[in-house]
């Protein structure tokens, strides 16, 4: 039987209901730091909500008025701020490069809480204190980089603050010190590995044995790809500075999504066009509570990330639920005739496909007062045939399995390969030309 | 006799033709037949040249998605009734055309047509025991 490793075993093995009773009591608490700033004053207050005691249960938080990235901005710089400043140790803020920038308040104990949350994840996944944990995340203002580092520190793991790039000397180090586990974006996984024979590092010579992914969405196909390629396991990360940063939602040693840890968060999934509930297995927006959060609380904050909670038990036991691995932004969705339809769905039918090639486009434009969606395929050497009708079966069978997913009949084009944008890099692979047509 | 018709897909957008002739013209393969296939949105273009094996590989690294299929030359007779009378063979033995195209080829007062049938052994047989493809020279 596999050995689960666990750091707070009572509460990562809590049951529903002892959970469910310490949320709704960290809720309340929430609510009542909430109830000191500004901004949640101002908002809650004129609703009746005026203090903690207008929650008597965790359904009573569907009461509460969401929060958005936009209410950060609009609360920049202290209207989030429930503690006096100098109770605050640390801020995360996000650049701003675009607008208002958004920031986070810490105070020391949401430092230790945050570390704390972070260590208990890293066990899930199997690190110990024997561990030499090479972090290649920024550091700065973005989360990645603190967030795991002061969580392997925690765990007692000898961390080297490598940060981001360089790769040689990533190698360098990664010899040196015998580096055992590194916490990376998939991407740069990816780009190392290519980079070996250049850097005449042999793979033997190196020591990992796991690296923790996170910091940008990828596929299941691509940390296959990069287990296969290293010979380690990759564990999925998420997180948001919004929710402190990484350690929100991390994978067991089952690698099969990431534990979102209940008692520090309370998540909903919510359809982002009607702003209704989903039930459990249903695709829609994650929408966090923190529960644990002392300098800034944030209430069903809209993450805008694309998620679903999966709804079977992880055979590990821990009773913190595991959410999908993110499969967009909220930000990408297409309403089609009163559809929800996410690029996302449509690109996960033709990975499936062995017909199609890598490379796609979604085009949705007005055909008289209806939306049209059409879905542009590529035409590979291994399916052309010189049957039109095979290739109208094969277009058919694109069109039924893209239905099936996304509940609408799309056009499905073929095309030449080279014609249509490349998979991989930025290119536009949506293009929305509805507004332009009316 | 059996020979090979060169398949390409082709991008329904302006000049997709020409790039091929082009590309074919550059590298001296000489067209003997050809035809399209036309749907709403791409076309089939089939090709019979002097050097189908070069053709196609000229083709492939020129980025076009083609590959050989084999088809069936048939000498026809270049009066009325001439095709009729081929038609008649393949309909009483049944071999099934799925389509046909006529080439430049012209052996005196034949005329040479490319059948694509759905069995090629059975059409080939066919052929040979009528005498239909014994003299094309593709």
């Amino acid at each position: 039987m596999t050995e689960y490793p666990f750091r707070e075993k009572e509460l990562e093995l809590i049951p529903k209901d002892q959970l469910e009773e310490l949320q709704l009591s960290r809720l309340k608490t929430t609510l009542s730091r909430a109830l000191k700033t500004d901004f949640y004053r101002q908002r809650l207050i004129p609703l009746g909500i005026d203090s903690p005691e207008a929650i008597h249960s965790l359904a009573d938080l569907q009461s509460i008025p969401f929060t958005t990235k936009e209410d950060l901005r609009i609360a920049f710089p202290y209207g989030l701020l429930a503690v006096p400043l100098e109770e605050t140790v640390r801020l995360h803020a996000s650049s701003g490069t675009t607008g208002t920038p958004t920031v986070i308040y810490h105070t020391k104990r949401d430092i230790a809480a945050w570390s704390d949350l972070v260590a208990r994840s890293l066990m899930a996944a199997g690190c110990t204190k024997r561990d030499v944990f090479q972090n290649m995340m920024t550091y700065g203002l973005f989360t990645g980089g603190l967030g795991l580092h002061y969580g392997a520190e925690e765990l007692g793991m000898l961390v080297i603050p490598a940060g981001p790039g360089n790769t040689l000397r990533q190698f360098k180090l990664m010899k040196d010190f015998k580096t055992t586990v590194v916490h990376a974006t998939p991407s740069y996984m990816l780009h190392m590995y290519d980079k070996l024979g250049e850097a005449e590092v042999n793979r033997a010579d190196l020591h990992i044995r796991k690296a923790i992914v996170g910091g940008e969405p990828h596929s299941e196909d691509i940390r296959r790809k990069i287990e296969e390629l290293w010979g380690i396991e990759v564990y999925n990360c998420y997180g948001l500075s919004e929710m402190n940063g990484p350690g929100v939602a991390f994978e067991c040693i089952e690698r099969s999504g990431p534990h979102l840890w209940e008692d520090s968060y309370i998540v909903e999934i919510i359809d982002p066009h009607t702003l209704e509930p989903l039930p459990p297995g249903e695709t829609g927006e994650l929408v966090l509570t923190t529960l644990r959060r002392e300098a800034t609380p944030l209430i069903r904050y809209r993450t805008r990330d694309l998620s679903s909670i999966l709804p079977d038990p992880c055979p590990c036991g821990r009773t913190h639920r595991r959410i999908s691995r993110i499969k967009g932004r909220t930000d990408d969705m297409l309403i089609i005739n009163g559809v929800n339809v996410f690029p996302s769905q449509i690109e996960e039918v033709l990975m499936r496909m062995k017909e199609v090639g890598n490379n796609y486009q979604i085009v949705v434009e007005k055909s008289g007062a209806l939306d049209k969606l059409t879905v542009k395929t590529e035409v590979t050497p291994e399916i052309f045939s010189d049957d039109a009708r095979d290739l109208n079966a094969i277009r058919e069978k694109i069109r039924e399995n893209l239905k099936a997913s996304i509940s609408i009949s799309p056009v499905v084009e073929l095309h030449e390969p080279g014609i249509l944008p490349a998979w991989e890099g930025k290119a536009k692979r949506v293009i929305d030309i509805r507004e332009k047509s009316v | 006799m059996i020979i090979k018709q060169i398949s390409i897909f082709l991008e329904n957008v302006a000049g997709r033709l020409a790039e091929v002739t082009k590309l074919l013209a550059k590298h001296e393969i000489n067209l003997r037949a050809m035809t399209i296939a036309d749907t709403a949105d791409f076309g089939i273009l089939r090709i019979v040249v002097d050097q189908p094996d070069k053709a196609l590989k000229v083709l492939r690294d020129g980025g076009f998605t083609a590959k050989t299929t084999e088809v069936l030359a048939v000498e026809v007779e270049d009066r009325p009734g001439g095709l009729a009378k081929v038609m008649e063979i393949f309909q009483q033995n049944h071999v099934n055309i799925e389509y046909l195209y006529v080439s430049l080829e012209k052996n005196k007062d034949k005329a040479v047509v490319i059948f694509k049938v759905e069995d090629l052994k059975l059409g080939q047989k066919i052929v040979e025991e009528h005498g239909l493809g014994g003299k094309v020279s593709l």
